[in-house]
């Protein structure tokens, strides 16, 4: 196993003080929570300074850490023989065992023998867990099956935890938007005892997409116009998820403006769907000769001023 | 086989109960939060406290909240409340950028 430096990750020297860490956490836990936090990798870091707090605010873990010396982070080791059982805990052959669960080691021990079950029969919840997953804006529009590779703890006879890769699979119906979040019951970590398997929690995002930008289950699309495509009015095939439609432009459409495509956004749950918008965009190309002749023309003929509102402002 | 998937949204419909399991907060500390005005409950005719099953997210919050800041619940309404206002902006800033040319 890899050794973690639970000073490190919370910034306090090795001889702190009690107070001194739970000082040290809770200002981490501030910046880092996953709940209030936009610090890039905040989840990872929490995770951290929570596993270093957990370990050395329980005065015998703090102990048993201690013993195994300082070390330089991420050293691969194996504790001393007999190192658990001369610090309270349950030796055995530490295989597949990460660091931190070398410490809960220590927690289930004492709570199975405070419970007064011998080590038998005590029963204990499995872990929820909550799951960050990207998916397409056309797997949301069609649905999708995802195939999740996690990493889960199980729990021997002993109560021991060990961390056991799991695939599962969820079938997510046509209507995810940014946000969405799923609960798959009983699919988190395993239960110890007969306690009940935890549940797992699916928090949905979009991944950004080249055309479409999603709004809750409205999309748009910017419509790039010709000048002449603007003024004239046209009509102009415009992609959908569901495939190209015809869009009618009317003449002297301006830049900005938002014609609705009603029920061509994403697919809602429970029936219905949302819009798509495609805002148009005037782009005007460098002109040629032919185009800058006509451009000079049509500058002459009109007395269209698009800054009138400004007359008498600031002046 | 795909497993079971529960949608968290509004059509989906969680009791008092349910709530306690999932959020893992106390009966107590959920119906302090529903009578601040933090965790909107839903109108229960029948005389049962009902929820949105996006409350869910919201309970699960708290609790994380309580344990790891040891907030109580005058703190956690406050916290709730702060994080939906968040929530909703960040909602309204996501709204405004969709309607905006890409370059």
């Amino acid at each position: 196993m890899k050794y973690t430096d639970y000073y490190a990750a919370l910034g306090v020297p090795r001889d702190a003080s009690a107070e001194d860490i739970k000082k040290a956490y809770r200002r981490l836990a501030q910046k880092y929570h996953p709940d209030v936090s936009k610090e890039p990798e905040a989840e990872a870091r929490f995770k951290e300074i929570g596993e270093a707090w957990q370990t050395l605010k329980d005065p015998e873990k703090r102990a048993a850490y201690d013993a195994l010396g300082s070390r330089p982070q991420g050293e691969e080791f194996r504790p001393p023989p007999d190192w658990a059982r001369r610090h309270g805990g349950e030796q055995s052959s530490f295989e597949d065992v990460d660091f931190a669960d070398l410490f809960e080691r220590f927690g289930a021990h004492r709570q199975r023998r405070g419970a007064g079950f011998g080590g038998r029969g005590a029963s204990m919840p499995g872990q929820d867990f909550e799951v960050p997953v990207q998916i397409s804006i056309e797997d949301a529009f069609n649905g999708t099956t995802l195939s999740l590779q996690l990493t889960m703890p199980e729990y021997d006879e002993q109560g021991h935890a060990r961390r056991v890769p799991r695939t599962v699979k969820a079938r997510i119906a046509p209507g995810a938007v940014d946000g969405q979040r799923l609960r798959l019951p009983g699919k988190g970590g395993k239960g110890f005892g007969g306690g009940r398997d935890g549940d797992l929690y699916l928090d949905i995002t979009l991944k950004p997409h080249p055309l479409y930008k999603a709004s809750g289950h409205d999309l748009y699309l910017d419509l790039p116009l010709t000048p002449w495509e603007a003024a004239l009015g046209a009509s102009v095939q415009v992609p959908t998820l569901a495939g190209a439609v015809n869009l009618k432009v009317r003449p002297g459409t301006s830049s900005g403006q938002k014609l609705r495509l009603g029920g061509r956004g994403l697919p809602m749950p429970r029936g219905g769907s949302g819009d798509l918008f495609a805002v148009t965009q005037i782009v005007v190309p460098e002109p040629g000769e032919r185009e800058r002749a006509l451009y000079e023309e049509l500058s002459k003929a009109s007395a269209f001023n698009p800054r009138k509102h400004f007359d008498g402002e600031g002046s | 086989m795909s497993d079971e998937v529960l949608w968290l949204d509004e059509h989906r419909i969680v009791s008092l109960h349910e709530l306690v399991e999932v959020s893992g907060l106390r009966e107590e500390e959920l119906l302090d939060l529903v009578q601040t005005g933090a965790l909107p409950s839903l109108a229960d005719p029948g005389g049962e406290i009902t929820f949105s099953a996006r409350v869910v997210t919201m309970a699960r919050t708290a609790c994380r909240l309580r344990d790891d800041f040891e907030l109580d619940t005058r703190g956690l309404g406050v916290a709730l409340r702060l994080l939906e206002r968040v929530r909703d902006l960040e909602m309204e800033i996501a709204r405004l950028r969709a309607q905006l040319p890409r370059n």
